[in-house]
């Protein structure tokens, strides 16, 4: 089914702030096998010149998908979410998210595009402290694959 | 500050590589720790169903381990730029007692005046690759 074009564009509102919490750094540094110090240890990472526990570079994406996830369930966007894949992820980092920081994303849905009976949406995610302080953006292309009879 | 000097790193330099064996524990791990349940990844039956070989790992667990090779370099993960991937192929995680295996190597392919370097990532499993255009810009001491 095709994405509703009129959805290019949207800018969606900030999200409520999300606290990012010590022991959430360490257990998603764990979940991906990293014991890099500056994850897990104050000192190591005070060491390094960061305020706090650094966040895993990946990190972002909990935060931006949180935010995104009200968009992309949208009945009027028409995405099929059984079938979607993520395409391609894009980070660009102002400064690390660190421990104690208090993050709101405000969501664009920056193109919506048809490849073979793929529909393709492309967001971005601009996570900036709850003062407004700019720390990464994100870019998302997500695909909602075509049934399978369009494909074969 | 980082601890690899800019000056000291040329283009062609390759990073240490590094692989990561990952099994079906650690997609289970992956899904808890940052709340992505899709089921393709913890379940056999749904992910066949919907025409895929088997369990497939979360692209967000393949970027989060690829980049190790870069942040481990540098010391200072905080020390990241930019950091970007494409999706090309899935990593397929059978339930047989050893998983899926991700190899991963990189290379600076450019020096910026800034200080930064980019980095491109060779990621693979079972001998194809799963990673596009894996680049990560990093800041130098």
């Amino acid at each position: 089914m095709a994405l509703n074009p009129e959805f290019v564009g949207r800018v969606y509102p900030s999200t409520a702030p999300y606290r990012v919490g010590r022991e959430k750094v360490r257990e998603f540094a764990n979940a991906i096998g990293d014991q890099n110090p500056a994850f897990h240890d104050v000192d190591a990472a005070r060491a390094l010149g960061h305020v706090d526990l650094v966040a895993p570079p990946t990190f972002a994406i909990i935060v931006s998908m949180k935010a995104s996830e009200a968009v992309l369930f949208d009945p009027e966007l028409g995405l099929d979410y059984t079938r979607v894949v993520h395409g391609e992820q894009r980070f660009s980092y102002t400064r690390p998210i660190v421990a104690g920081d208090d993050l709101v994303v405000t969501t664009t849905i920056e193109s919506i595009r048809t490849m073979a009976g793929n529909d393709l949406i492309t967001t971005r995610g601009d996570i900036v402290t709850a003062e407004g302080e700019p720390v990464v953006t994100t870019h998302s292309l997500l695909v909602s694959r075509a049934p399978d009879e369009a494909t074969s | 500050m980082t601890g690899i000097a800019w000056t000291d790193v040329a283009v062609g330099d390759e990073l240490p590589g590094q692989t990561f064996p990952i099994e079906r524990v650690d997609l289970i791990r992956y899904a808890g720790a940052s709340g992505d349940f899709n089921v393709i990844h913890w379940n056999e039956r749904v992910a066949t169903s919907v025409g895929l070989p088997d369990v497939i790992a979360h692209g967000m667990l393949t970027m989060a381990l690829a980049i190790r090779v870069v942040t481990d370099w540098v010391g200072d993960p905080g020390a990241l730029v930019e950091y970007g991937v494409r999706f090309t192929r899935p990593v397929v995680v059978p339930d047989d007692g050893h998983g899926a295996t991700l190899a991963v190597s990189a290379k600076v392919t450019a020096k910026n005046d800034d200080g930064t370097v980019v980095v491109a990532l060779t990621a693979s499993s079972e001998g194809s690759t799963v990673l596009g255009r894996a680049t990560a810009t990093v800041r130098l001491a």
